[in-house]
């Protein structure tokens, strides 16, 4: 246990060093003082950069070098869906300079966006017009396949998932030998039991809470292992990405409404104990309310770690942009205390997560016993 | 709203489902279910043996409360029992002083009868004895008295004065 | 409209830091207060701030 806490805090203490080594390896790319560039071209760049590293890619990178025309990493499979499946690795683009060929049909990567655009054979975007009828507005569009590459976040979710597959089935496996935690059990058991006794029985109930822990419980070191995997220099942005923090929210969604007892409904169609013109009224804004708990859900945990990566970069950034060694510093030290910050939301927005989500199915496995 | 859109990626949704569902399914068969079960199970034992603790101390308790009863209730017999010995041996002797008391009475009334037969015995040889002394005396006397005449004349005189007189 | 979407972000900022500040700020006196209930508080302090935070952060992306 304590080698781990100490692991984790060693971890957490030269994280900013890492990552600061790491992108000043990247440094031509990126912010570079370069003596050619106006502070309004830095700006733009740093903004790139920043952008950059907060979107999902579909090659694993680790450093870069633009001038050097150089890219360590490794690609990951592209998945396409265009009329049929077009399967190639992320290397065949070559960072967007290249047009890939796959059955009969062109694409390329745009390296501003990281999304994959259907071209013609040189390397032209090709668009598609649609006029608004009512309007008469054109608005032009360009063609993309539907993507379903194994990009960075889902070999990254991929690995988590091994991840933590092995380490509870490990902690699982612990129990077997005798009933004291050992091992790893011992750091993840007071999580287990704190999820148990702070999060799910004060928030569903005493009876009920057994068939959520499971969600509960695995949401939980999901969506914190996965934040933490965010400090990590390699810039991965899992949770900070709306389709990941989309898919949780839908998950607790479905199975509040899918567990939720007659009394759930009851309080959103036919709210008990006000007058019928009040229950007509509360019913659309109960409806609203249905909808609006999971997007709270989702755009709090996308917005909270995207807006962590946004502010670390840009203090990152910033260390490359002023010329001043005081100044670098001075952002460095900024940097560093982020991160620790950081780390504290990371586990902050995983409990607030799970905690909601308790909170919601709560609500819906509630069983009252008198009308109020 | 729309950068949000934009951002929006089916695939990695696609793919983000999959995998949290599936590692949804594989945790709570290999690692949920033993994990809360063995926790449930020690936390059932510690309070099961926080339960059997109370108990013994209880049982402990009301064992020492009967003991103390027992200890107390064979102070008591002991207690009563020396009482009743000592009663038992205070009557005896009691009794003991009480026969001895009356033999020595019996003993003493016996010997006392004893005595004064033997005294009644002793006086009346004594008186025996007297008298036949006395007698002897007197005849001896009255030899002497008797040894002349005028004595005797005299006597007869005085004899038959009294016997005159009466 | 690039501006007055900046405005409008601003003054959400604006709210939902107040909003935060606020609850953090009466959560410290009811912890002051209530030692004994720290823990529940502080429950409570963090379910209110992250709704506020999520309606700040929805509003931030309409703006």
């Amino acid at each position: 246990m304590y080698r781990l806490l100490r692991f984790i805090l060693v971890v957490a203490l030269l994280s900013p060093v890492l990552t600061s080594s790491v992108f000043a390896n990247a440094e031509p790319h990126h912010g570079a003082p370069n003596k050619e560039l106006t502070p309004e071209e830095k700006r733009e760049k740093n903004t790139e950069f920043v952008k950059h590293h907060t979107h999902d890619s579909h090659s694993f990178g680790i450093v870069s070098s633009e001038e050097g025309g150089w890219h360590l990493g490794f690609p990951l499979p592209v998945i396409l869906w265009d009329g049929g499946l077009h399967v190639f690795m992320s290397s065949a683009f070559e960072h967007g300079e290249k047009v890939v060929e796959s059955n009969g049909n062109y694409y390329k990567l745009d390296t501003h966006d990281g999304k994959i655009y259907k071209t013609d054979e040189h390397g032209t975007v090709m668009t598609k017009s649609t006029v608004d009828e009512k309007t008469d507005e054109e608005t032009i569009s360009k063609l993309k396949p539907i993507d379903f590459s194994i990009t960075k976040n889902v070999f990254t979710t991929m690995l988590m998932c091994l991840f933590l597959f092995f380490l509870f089935r490990s902690v699982a496996k612990s129990y077997k030998s005798g009933l004291a935690p050992t091992g790893a059990a011992k750091f993840i058991e007071p999580i287990v039991i704190f999820i148990r006794d702070e999060i799910a029985i004060p928030n569903i109930g005493e009876k009920a809470h057994k068939k959520y822990m499971v969600y509960l419980l695995t949401v939980f070191f999901f969506i914190w292992f996965l934040n933490l995997m965010g400090m990590t220099p390699l810039g991965i942005n899992v949770t900070g990405n709306i389709a990941v923090t989309f898919v949780l929210a839908m998950f607790t969604f479905f199975i509040t409404q899918f567990t939720a007892k007659k009394d759930y409904w009851m309080h959103i169609f036919w709210m008990p104990g006000v007058p019928v013109p009040m229950k007509i009224m509360l019913i659309p804004i109960e409806l609203i309310g249905l909808v609006v708990k999971p997007f709270a859900l989702m755009i709090r945990l996308y917005a909270n770690m995207l807006a962590g990566h946004i502010v670390l970069g840009a203090l990152i950034a910033a260390v490359y942009f002023f010329d001043a060694y005081f100044a670098k510093a001075a952002f460095l030290g900024l940097t560093f205390f982020m991160n620790i910050i950081e780390l504290l939301v990371a586990a902050l927005q995983a409990y607030i997560f799970t905690m909601l989500t308790a909170l919601y199915f709560g609500s819906a496995a509630a069983v009252h016993e008198e009308a109020h | 709203m729309e950068s949000l859109l934009g951002e929006f990626s089916v695939g990695l949704a696609f793919w983000q489902a999959m995998l949290f569902l599936g590692l949804l399914l594989l945790l709570r068969k290999f690692a949920w279910k033993p994990i809360l079960n063995s926790v449930n199970e020690r936390e059932a034992k510690i309070s099961e043996s926080l339960e059997l603790a109370e108990k013994t101390r209880a049982e402990m308790e009301t064992m020492k409360a009967q003991n103390e009863n027992l200890l107390k209730e064979a102070r008591a017999e002991r207690d009563a029992m020396i009482k009743d010995t000592k009663e038992t041996v205070n009557t005896m002797i009691e009794d003991a002083k009480g026969k001895a008391r009356v033999e020595a009475d019996k003993v003493q009334s016996l010997a006392r009868d004893a005595f004064t037969a033997e005294k009644v015995a002793a006086i009346a040889e004594l008186k025996t004895q007297v008298a036949s002394i006395s007698i002897e005396i007197a005849e001896k006397v009255l030899r002497g008295e008797l040894a002349s005449q005028d004595k005797q004349t005299t006597l007869a005189n005085k004899l038959v004065e009294d016997i005159n007189m009466n | 409209m690039m501006d007055v979407s900046m405005i409008g972000a601003g003054l959400i900022v604006i709210g939902v830091g107040i909003g935060i500040g606020r609850i953090g700020g009466s959560a410290m006196e009811a912890i002051a207060r209530q030692p004994e209930a720290t823990n529940k508080i502080q429950t409570a302090m963090l379910i209110a701030a992250a709704l506020i935070e999520g309606i700040g952060f929805a509003a931030l992306f309409a703006a």
